[in-house]
C-alpha cells in the first residue's frame, strides 16, 4: 500500500462524511433543535430595545 | 445575580470606528493606483508612492484593515449576543484590537518602503508575520473561549463560520509565511520554485475562501435575520453548505496557476472544485435571500436591508464567475487581464465591503446607545453611489479584460501576433477611466458614511452596554 492509497481513502471518508452531514441535518429528529439555534440571533430583541431606550433618556438627562 | 453583567461592547465600538477609517484609507489608496493607470506620471517618480509599493498597501489595507476591522467587530458582537456571555477576556481583545492596529501601521510604513516578502497578500516581512500570529492566536483563545462559556445550547451558525474563519487563516498564515529571515527586514520563503507557487496560492485562494467569505457570510447569517426580523431561510441547509465549503475550498487554489509548472492534473484538481463549489456557493447566497420571503417589502424603505442583500447578489454573482474563470479554457483567455481584476472586485465591493457597510450600519446606532444612524437619507445615498460604483467598475473590467484577452492571442496567418502589447494597453485607456470613476464613487459613498457614522457616534453622550438576559440559561 502506498501513499496514493491513503489519499484515495481518505478523499472517500471525506465524502461519506459529508454525506453522513447531510443525512443527520436532514433527518426529521434535528427539525426541532434546528428552528430552536435559528432563533438565537431573534429571540434576545426586548433585552436589546430595553436597552436602548434607557441609554437614549440617559442621553436626553 | 447575573442581572448587571453586560456585553462587552468596547472592543467592538474600537474596531467598528476603525472599519470605516481603514476602509477610507484602503480604498483612497486603490483609487490613487487607478488613477496612476490613467496618468502614469501622476506622483513624479517618487519611488515610495510608485504603482509597485502601493497596490500592496491597496490590497492589504483594504481586506486586512477594512475588512479584518470588519470581521473582528462583528464577531466579537455576535458571539456574545448568541452565546448570550461576555467576552472571554477584555484583555487579551483590547490586545487584538491594538496589535492588529500596530500590524496595520507597520505594514503603512513598511510596503511604502518597498519591505516586502514579494507574496501576494502575505507581503509583510517576518516581524510583522509573528505579531499577526500572536494576534491571531489570541483572537482564537478570545473567540472559542467565549463559545465555551456559553449560556445557550447551540452554537448559532454564523459563530460555526467565524470559528472556521479563525482557524483556517492561522493555518494559512503560519505555513506560507513560513520562511528564513536574512536581516531584519528580509526573508527567504521556506518553499521554492513551484512547490512556492502552490503553497503561495493555497493561501492566495483561501485567504479568498475563508478571509473574505466564510468569515462574512457569519456576518450575513447574523444581520441578515436580524435586520429583516426574520429566522434565517433554512437553517438545515446553512449547515449543509458550511460543511460543503469546508471540504471544497482547500483545493481550489491551483486555478491561480493554470498553464505554469504546476503539474496537469494539480491545475485540473484545481479546476474541478473550484466548479464544485459554485454549490456551496450559491447555498450561502439562496439561503440569505430567501430570508427575506415574505418580508421583501421592508426591502423598499430600509437602505440597510438593501445593502445586505445587493451583497448577497453580488456574491451570488461572483460566485459564479469565479468557477467560470477557473475552467482551464477560459482561464486561457482571462487570465493575467483585467478580467480578473474586475472579479476580485465584483467580489471585494460588490460582497465584502457592501455586506460590511450595511453590518455597520445596524452595528454603530446599538453600539453607541442610540435608535438609529443619524440620517437613513445619507444611508440610501450611501447605498446608490456605491452600487452605481461597483457595476461602472466591474463593467469597465470586464470589457477591457476580454478585449485585451482576445487581443493578447490573435495571430496573423503566417503565425505572427496580430497585436503588440502597446496596442492592447492603449485600447484599455477609456476603461481604466471609467474604473476610476467608479472607485472614485465608491470611496465618496464611504465619505458620506463616515460623516453619518461621525454625526451618529457624537451625538450619543451616554453609552451603555447591553445587558446579558439573565433569563437565558433558564429556557434554552
Amino acid at each position: 500500500m502506498d501513499i496514493n492509497d491513503l489519499r484515495s481513502i481518505v478523499t472517500v471518508v471525506s465524502f461519506v462524511t459529508f454525506l453522513g452531514i447531510v443525512v443527520w441535518a436532514f433527518s426529521g429528529r434535528r427539525k426541532s433543535a434546528f428552528d430552536e439555534a435559528a432563533r438565537l440571533p431573534l429571540d434576545d430583541d426586548e433585552f436589546e430595545q430595553v436597552n436602548v431606550n434607557s441609554a437614549v433618556k440617559a442621553a436626553e438627562r | 445575580m447575573e442581572a448587571q453583567a453586560t456585553y462587552n461592547y468596547k472592543v467592538v465600538r474600537q474596531f467598528s470606528i476603525m472599519t470605516v477609517v481603514w476602509g477610507i484609507v484602503g480604498m483612497l489608496v486603490g483609487v490613487i493606483i487607478a488613477a496612476q493607470l490613467v496618468w502614469p506620471d501622476l506622483t513624479y517618480g517618487i519611488p515610495f508612492l510608485s504603482y509597485g509599493r502601493l497596490r500592496p498597501l491597496h490590497t492589504n489595507a483594504v481586506i486586512f484593515a477594512f475588512g479584518g476591522s470588519a470581521l473582528f467587530a462583528t464577531s466579537y458582537y455576535v458571539v456574545q449576543r448568541t452565546c448570550h456571555t461576555r467576552l472571554f477576556s477584555d484583555g487579551l481583545a483590547a490586545f487584538t484590537f491594538w496589535g492588529w492596529q500596530v500590524v496595520i501601521l507597520l505594514a503603512a510604513i513598511t510596503l511604502p518602503l518597498g519591505i516586502t516578502t514579494s507574496k501576494e497578500y502575505a507581503e509583510l516581512e517576518w516581524p510583522i508575520d509573528i505579531l499577526i500570529t500572536l494576534v491571531w492566536v489570541t483572537y482564537a483563545v478570545v473567540f472559542f473561549g467565549t463559545i465555551m462559556k456559553r449560556k445557550t445550547t447551540h452554537i448559532y451558525v454564523a459563530n460555526w463560520f467565524f470559528g472556521a474563519f479563525i482557524l483556517t487563516v492561522a493555518l494559512l498564515h503560519v505555513v506560507n509565511s513560513a520562511e528564513l529571515p536574512v536581516s531584519l527586514f528580509k526573508s527567504y520563503s521556506a518553499y521554492a520554485g513551484v512547490q512556492d507557487a502552490m503553497v503561495q496560492w493555497w493561501y492566495g485562494h483561501n485567504a479568498v475562501g475563508f478571509f473574505l467569505t466564510a468569515g462574512f457570510l457569519g456576518m450575513m447569517y447574523y444581520f441578515v435575520p436580524k435586520q429583516a426580523g426574520r429566522p434565517v431561510y433554512s437553517y438545515r441547509l446553512s449547515v449543509v453548505h458550511f460543511w460543503a465549503l469546508i471540504f471544497t475550498y482547500m483545493w481550489a487554489g491551483p486555478h491561480h496557476l493554470h498553464y505554469t509548472a504546476l503539474p496537469d492534473w494539480t491545475q485540473s484538481i484545481g479546476m474541478l472544485f473550484s466548479l464544485i463549489l459554485l454549490a456551496p456557493s450559491w447555498g450561502g447566497m439562496i439561503n440569505g435571500i430567501m430570508t427575506l420571503s415574505g418580508a421583501w417589502h421592508k426591502l423598499r424603505t430600509d437602505p440597510i436591508l438593501k445593502f445586505l442583500v445587493t451583497s448577497l447578489s453580488f456574491y451570488g454573482m461572483s460566485t459564479f464567475e469565479g468557477p467560470m474563470m477557473a475552467i482551464k479554457s477560459v482561464n486561457a483567455l482571462s487570465h493575467y487581464t483585467d478580467w480578473t481584476v474586475g472579479h476580485v472586485h465584483s467580489g471585494a465591493l460588490g460582497w465584502v465591503a457592501m455586506v460590511s457597510i450595511g453590518c455597520m450600519y445596524y452595528l454603530i446606532p446599538r453600539l453607541f446607545g442610540r435608535d438609529q444612524m443619524y440620517s437613513i437619507k445619507l444611508i440610501t445615498a450611501h447605498f446608490w453611489i456605491a452600487t452605481i460604483g461597483v457595476v461602472l467598475y466591474i463593467a469597465a473590467m470586464w470589457i477591457a479584460g476580454v478585449a485585451e484577452g482576445l487581443m493578447w492571442r490573435a495571430v496573423n496567418p503566417d503565425g505572427t501576433l496580430t497585436y503588440s502589447f502597446a496596442e492592447a494597453v492603449k485600447m484599455t485607456y477609456p476603461f481604466l477611466t471609467i474604473r476610476l470613476t467608479g472607485g472614485l464613487m465608491f470611496l465618496s459613498g464611504m465619505l458620506i458614511m463616515a460623516y453619518n457614522v461621525f454625526k451618529t457616534v457624537s451625538g450619543a453622550k451616554a453609552v451603555n452596554d447591553a445587558a446579558i438576559p439573565a433569563v437565558a440559561g433558564a429556557h434554552a
